[in-house]
């Protein structure tokens, strides 16, 4: 706030808002004046007939529906769900159901477009050609047609009995997927609660730490961290509190334990995974290609090892050309995991497509719609600037 | 002391030395091959040798590969979905048309007013094929599907979208700060939310707004949907060809004494969209394979009539083929526009 006072132009002063207010209506101002009032006539004009016909179908407009009780069951949420709970209920179900989906495609498609990118720059032609194909492959083909796909995919899966085992605890059959988790008696919660105030309290220590005595080493910071989970969870075992491994195993016809995922959230999640790993290889493969040669010879030349040198030198680089780019593809998965409707994953939009057809109210449930999403792409985009702001540009503060 | 040694296989081939010219590329090719050698053979035996070409659903079932005689038994209705069969010949002609006039768009020394009106032409004579009137018996549009909804919708969304990108991204850069406003909200809002959100306001919510009595068309709202789809997408890949097109253009212009709309239309707005091209070409890949979520609200374009093919109770439950010969159809479609597209920005770098 003070830069910008100090930037600014000498013998400037900033305009009253007078003057501001006449160059925003600018030349015309009956011009925009008429604009604003069609579309005011062509909403009010809509908006009388929307409630001229709800009331031919006996409904009232509004939100008082969301507290009526819901008669539809869902496949899965979060929170606990039954029919007959309210409608406001089965729309959060949605909307926890639309980030976990999305959130883990994100994970899996960074981990999974990073790597692509990177091996699609490999010297080696097999490699890159391999990963080549794979994005053309991705690219030129609609995304509900790879949903589709995924989808039989799982299904086609053999049964619980004969389930594949690509790595020891992880279970895949056509009941889903199935992951290891650690079992802590449920205790979990509290568990969490006390893991992020001691980090929250390490990172406090270390801060002040700096302030006293210059930056902390990187051994400090790594072993400060450990020992801020490590702690809560000794503490609790020496309470009592027994921790295992909850391996899932078959048991009679079905599997359990562990952490499961449906097969339709699966599908989901993979497909939207890794279509976006597509998108994100070539992003991550043009950042890359953007930093200068000199950069390479430079850091080889200090004596850096090949992935020291894609570590501390191209990556932090090229991750400012990077991010942004990766903001959007983060926030077309976000959309598009709407497309779970079509096949059968109860997201918020097939949530509330659902109770639109139930009650009728679908002026309100666009409404919810639109809200959730625009609210849903802001938040992620302020989280993708702040980490912008924070660590890519950090060179760039003064 | 290397260089003393003559030049050894490695040194002289640079593919031979990137894949097995060091401990680590060897590791990685090896690793390519072995993915290779376990994936290529059963997808060929799948596809090629264990597969049924001719025959019926019995002998689909006793093969264990693919059952390519169920596409051949459904071609006509994966391509037309349930168009009648009768007025078949009707909807080839739709899709000639819309093919062949995508054929000579691709030249760039066709590029001009004539194209566009033949454009608009062809879009409403495929209408008229498709849906009849005159001396053709109507078909309704729910019965239109196939590769002719697909085309029609993605090509007819980015023809009414052209305009309306226009208007909205000039207003972006208006001067007058309600219109900015106006423009920045709207195309803010449509693409901050997922399409099928917009399909689903168009196809439940906007019946409910029109007067009593009155209805407008599945297909149409369906292409209405998709059209402020695309014009909000299209709006802000002009916005950027305006910011690109130099300012001195338009003072130019203007102290050759060309009024203010005259400038636009034959200076800066020319300019702009010829360096817009490429993306432009790529949302219209996107577009094209956007189409698809019209299944969502029941409409059978050439995805969901493959779908739809495998329920056939004589062909049940051959999903995986109907969606590889989808898949094949949209990757050729969208795999040349691409090469197209990549083709293109090199020509018109070119001076």
């Amino acid at each position: 706030m003070n830069a910008s006072a100090e930037t600014e132009e000498p013998g400037r002063t900033r305009p009253g808002i007078l003057t501001f207010v006449r160059l925003w209506l600018g030349g015309w101002p009956l011009a925009q004046i008429a604009l604003y009032l069609g579309t005011l006539l062509a909403v009010f004009w809509l908006g009388r007939n929307l409630v001229a016909n709800m009331a031919r179908l006996g409904l009232t407009p509004g939100f008082a529906f969301l507290e009526h009780a819901a008669n539809y069951e869902i496949g899965e949420g979060f929170i606990a769900y039954a029919a007959g709970d309210s409608y406001a209920r089965a729309a959060l179900v949605g909307l926890l159901n639309t980030i976990a989906v999305s959130a883990l495609g994100c994970l899996l498609a960074t981990v999974l477009g990073v790597t692509l990118g990177i091996a699609r720059l490999s010297a080696n032609p097999l490699v890159s050609r391999l990963v080549q194909a794979y994005v053309e492959l991705l690219r030129n083909t609609p995304l509900l047609l790879q949903l589709f796909a995924w989808n039989t995919v799982i299904h086609l899966l053999p049964g619980p009995r004969q389930a594949l085992s690509p790595l020891p605890g992880v279970l895949l059959s056509s009941r889903g997927l199935f992951l290891p988790a650690i079992d802590t008696g449920g205790h979990g919660a509290t568990l969490a609660v006390a893991i992020v105030g001691a980090v929250l309290a390490m990172r406090l220590i270390l801060k002040l730490r700096r302030h006293l005595a210059g930056p902390s080493p990187r051994r400090a910071v790594v072993l400060a961290y450990l020992a801020a989970v490590l702690l809560p969870v000794a503490i609790a075992s020496g309470f009592g509190v027994a921790f295992t491994f909850d391996v899932p195993s078959l048991k009679g016809f079905n599997i359990r334990g562990g952490i499961s995922m449906t097969p339709e959230f699966a599908a989901l999640m993979l497909g939207l995974a890794v279509n976006a790993s597509a998108s994100i290889a070539e992003t991550v493969r043009g950042g890359i290609l953007a930093i200068p040669g000199g950069q390479w010879e430079a850091a080889r030349s200090l004596g850096l090892r090949p992935f020291s040198v894609m570590r501390l030198v191209v990556l932090p680089q090229a991750l400012r050309i990077i991010l942004p780019v990766m903001t959007s593809s983060y926030l077309s998965l976000t959309k598009n995991s709407s497309l779970a409707v079509a096949i059968g994953f109860p997201d918020l939009v097939s949530i509330l497509n659902t109770t639109a057809n139930v009650t009728g109210q679908a002026l309100e449930v666009i409404v919810l719609m639109l809200g959730a999403y625009l609210t849903l792409s802001l938040a992620t985009s302020m989280v993708m600037n702040a980490y912008n702001r924070r660590h890519v540009l950090r060179g760039d503060r003064r | 002391m290397s260089a003393l040694r003559p030049p050894s296989l490695l040194d002289r081939s640079p593919v031979l030395k990137a894949t097995v010219g060091s401990r680590g590329n060897l590791a990685l090719s090896t690793v390519v091959l072995i993915l290779a050698a376990l994936a290529f053979p059963p997808m060929v035996r799948w596809l090629l040798t264990d597969a049924t070409f001719f025959g019926n659903a019995e002998s689909c079932k006793a093969a264990s590969g693919a059952c390519w005689a169920f596409i051949g038994e459904k071609l006509k209705f994966i391509v037309l979905g349930f168009y009648p069969q009768d007025e078949a010949p009707r909807a080839y002609a739709a899709i000639a048309l819309l093919i062949g006039l995508v054929g000579l768009s691709a030249t760039p020394r066709l590029w001009g007013r004539k194209l566009a009106a033949a454009w608009i032409a062809s879009l409403l004579a495929a209408i008229w094929l498709l849906g009849g009137g005159g001396p053709l018996s109507p078909v309704p549009t729910e019965k239109w599907g196939g590769l002719p909804v697909t085309l029609l919708l993605s090509f007819g969304s980015f023809i009414l979208a052209f305009p309306l990108a226009i208007l909205l991204a000039l207003a972006r850069r208006s001067k007058l700060g309600g219109v900015r406003l106006y423009a920045v909200v709207l195309i803010e809002t449509v693409r901050g939310v997922p399409f099928i959100a917009i399909l689903y306001a168009a196809t439940l919510l906007f019946p409910l707004m029109l007067p009593a009595g009155a209805a407008i068309d599945k297909f149409a709202r369906a292409a209405a949907a998709l059209s402020i789809f695309v014009a909000a997408y299209l709006a802000e890949i002009v916005r950027a060809g305006l910011q690109a097109v130099p300012r001195g253009q338009s003072e130019a212009a203007a102290s050759l004494g060309l009024t203010s709309w005259q400038t636009l239309r034959l200076v800066v707005l020319p300019q702009a969209l010829r360096g817009v091209i490429a993306p432009i070409v790529n949302l219209a890949v996107g577009i094209f394979q956007d189409t698809t979520l019209v299944a969502i609200i029941g409409m059978f374009d050439l995805l969901n009539a493959a779908r739809a093919a495998a329920t056939d109770p004589n062909w049940i439950g051959f999903y995986a083929e109907a969606y590889v010969f989808a898949a094949a159809v949209y990757f050729v479609f969208c795999f040349t526009a691409a090469r197209y597209s990549l083709w293109l920005e090199g020509y018109l770098k070119t001076p």
